[in-house]
């Protein structure tokens, strides 16, 4: 089974972002960037299938700036076998990412695609499921467990009232959720031997997807701030604050 | 052209954050239809037929939308659409799933989790867990948008007689299927819509101890919510996690109860009227957005807590 995993180059998780003062946009001159934690996920989740025998390849993907080529690489020191970066200097919607992805899926033919549910930037949470769209399979999102089984992809997901479980026919989209595996750290040297797996670049023209924007971002601004209240140095204090001054209880 | 809400509901019962997504609606236009896609589901149809504002339901009854399969509604929604100048549905787990799969199909952009309606076709929305708002406008002729709940009030449930409209035909995709659900079951209001939020962190310790939290909530008539790290050490279900990958809340008053503060928590609360944190480490950053703080032991106070209310 050959097993596609995407992943996005974000802000690190633990870097709170800084609007610019134009309000053009946020600020990432200087950033600490590193992979999405729920691709992160999704290519642990692949080296589990291989490590289990059930899947045979892996195949990572990334769309975007020549720099996304270091989380590929990480990715490859995770376990991916080799890598496609469709380079890219435009801002890349998610409808474009999964058109392109659709073109890749249909030279790689996988039987299984691992993504994450969301990115921690733009925290849209649709190339997934776009993706599934346009190439026509079932989609298992937020996936807190996954069991491939008799030809399918039996997921888990993480809905509102809970848990449900669907039966997917193959080939099928998975995205994750937080809970489907904790991802492990990159040994080094798995870091040395992931320099010398193949990484390969192409171009949106490549995959005949014209780059068009679909959305325009108007302005970006600081979200109202919260200032620190007071401390009560009691329960009572507390009760009473609640009941007289905020009137919530 | 007239805007399409898709309605949230399990069969039998219209959500709440439909009402939500219907505010939303009435702000990029006035002719609101919605459209009822699920099994046996008529009486939701006449449910949505009386919210506030709703000049038609479809409804679409069938098998194949009985779980609302993502492969399967996002067909039926997609040939709906193409009618309509606005596709629009709660950003519940739902809507998340099956919107975009409508967007592809329809081969335009979705905006996510909107806040905000500036006029018909810009909207504004949180960016990175929150710590950025964007405003952002849609070029297509179709909109296809995702409402976070907490940033719209609830249409009125009653005031409407929206005639009801069959949908034929049936959409299966026959690619994927329904095995079984674990739905929790609980006496509490549900998280997005209480009004007193109680959420317990890794500071609980372990999942008994939410005993602590459900007596307090008891008392308030309040749900309980969690961190992701509460949730992930296994003290409670996913269904309970509070922030940016989990529910997005606003209540009168969120009581965090030994959550730190990391960022990721706040993006799910920070919207709350009033927030009270208790925390014995008076550097936790949840005191930086706590109107009231009070730095102690949990096990000590929250009894005292319950006792006192
Ligand atoms: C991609 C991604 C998505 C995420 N999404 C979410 C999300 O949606 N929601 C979310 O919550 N987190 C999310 N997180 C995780 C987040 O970064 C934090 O790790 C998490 O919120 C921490 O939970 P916590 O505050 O319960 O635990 P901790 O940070 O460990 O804090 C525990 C607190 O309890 C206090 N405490 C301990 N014992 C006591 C006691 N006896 N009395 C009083 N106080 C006590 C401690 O002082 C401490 O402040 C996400 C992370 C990532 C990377």
């Amino acid at each position: 089974m050959k097993v596609l995993v995407t992943v996005k180059r974000v802000i690190d998780y633990n870097v709170k972002v800084r609007v610019k003062s134009d309000n053009t946009d946020v600020d990432l001159a200087n950033v600490k960037m590193a992979i999405n934690p729920f691709c992160e996920i999704a290519v642990e989740e692949a080296v589990r299938l291989k490590e289990a025998g059930t899947a045979t390849e892996i195949v990572a993907v990334s769309m975007g700036p020549k720099a996304a080529q270091e989380q590929l690489r990480t990715a490859l020191a995770l376990g991916a076998d080799r890598a496609i970066h469709v380079e890219t200097d435009e801002a890349l919607e998610s409808l474009t990412v999964a058109k392109m992805l659709a073109k890749i899926v249909d030279e790689e033919k996988p039987d299984l695609i691992v993504m994450g549910k969301q990115a921690i930037d733009s925290d849209n949470n649709q190339t997934g499921q776009m993706l599934a769209a346009l190439s026509g399979m079932p989609q298992g999102t937020f996936a807190s467990e996954l069991k491939i089984e008799d030809g399918k992809a039996l997921v888990t997901r993480e809905v509102d009232g809970g848990l449900q479980t669907v039966a997917l026919n193959m080939p099928a989209i998975v995205t994750t959720d937080l809970r489907l595996n904790e991802p492990r750290y990159a040994s080094l040297p798995n870091i040395m031997k992931a320099k010398r797996k193949p990484l390969e670049t192409k171009t949106p023209a490549d995959l005949g997807v014209e780059v068009s924007a679909r959305t325009k971002l108007l302005k970006v601004e600081p979200p109202a701030e919260r200032s620190a209240g007071i401390k009560v140095d009691s329960v009572e204090q507390l009760v009473e604050k609640l009941k007289n001054e905020a009137k919530v209880i | 052209m007239a805007i399409l809400v898709i309605a949230e509901h399990d069969n039998a019962v219209l959500k709440g954050s439909t009402l939500n997504a219907v505010t939303a609606a009435s702000q990029m236009g006035d002719d609101i239809h919605m459209l009822v896609a699920g099994s046996g589901a008529q009486a939701v149809a006449d449910a949505a037929a009386k919210v506030s504002g709703v000049t038609k339901v479809l409804l679409a009854d069938d098998a194949a939308y009985e779980h609302q399969l993502a492969e399967n509604v996002s067909l039926l929604v997609a040939e709906l659409g193409k009618d309509y100048s606005h596709v629009v549905a709660p950003a519940t787990t739902n809507g998340k799933n099956t919107l975009p799969r409508v967007a592809a199909l329809l081969d335009v952009a979705q905006v996510s989790d909107i806040i905000r309606v500036e006029s018909a076709d810009t909207f504004v929305r949180p960016i990175y867990a929150g710590n950025a708002i964007a405003t952002v406008q849609a070029l297509d002729a179709i909109k296809v948008i995702t409402v976070r709940t907490t940033g719209f009030d609830a249409a009125a449930a009653e005031g409407g007689s929206a005639a009801v409209e069959t949908v034929a035909g049936s959409h299966d995709a026959a690619i994927s299927a329904f095995v079984g659900e674990e739905v929790a079951v609980s006496d509490r209001p549900e998280l997005t819509a209480a009004d007193v939020i109680v959420s317990g962190g890794r500071g609980m310790g372990n999942g008994e101890n939410f005993v602590l939290l459900e007596n307090v909530a008891d008392k308030l008539g309040a749900a309980v919510g969690a961190s992701r790290a509460a949730v992930d050490a296994g003290f409670v279900p996913n269904d309970m996690q509070v922030g940016q990958t989990g529910k997005i809340v606003a209540p009168d008053l969120y009581i965090a109860v030994g959550i730190s503060g990391a960022i990721q928590h706040l993006a799910g609360m920070k919207d709350s009227k009033v927030i009270v944190a208790i925390n014995k480490d008076e550097e936790a950053p949840i005191f930086q957005v706590a109107d009231y703080g009070l730095v102690a032991d949990l096990f000590e106070v929250m009894p005292q807590l319950e006792a006192q209310l």
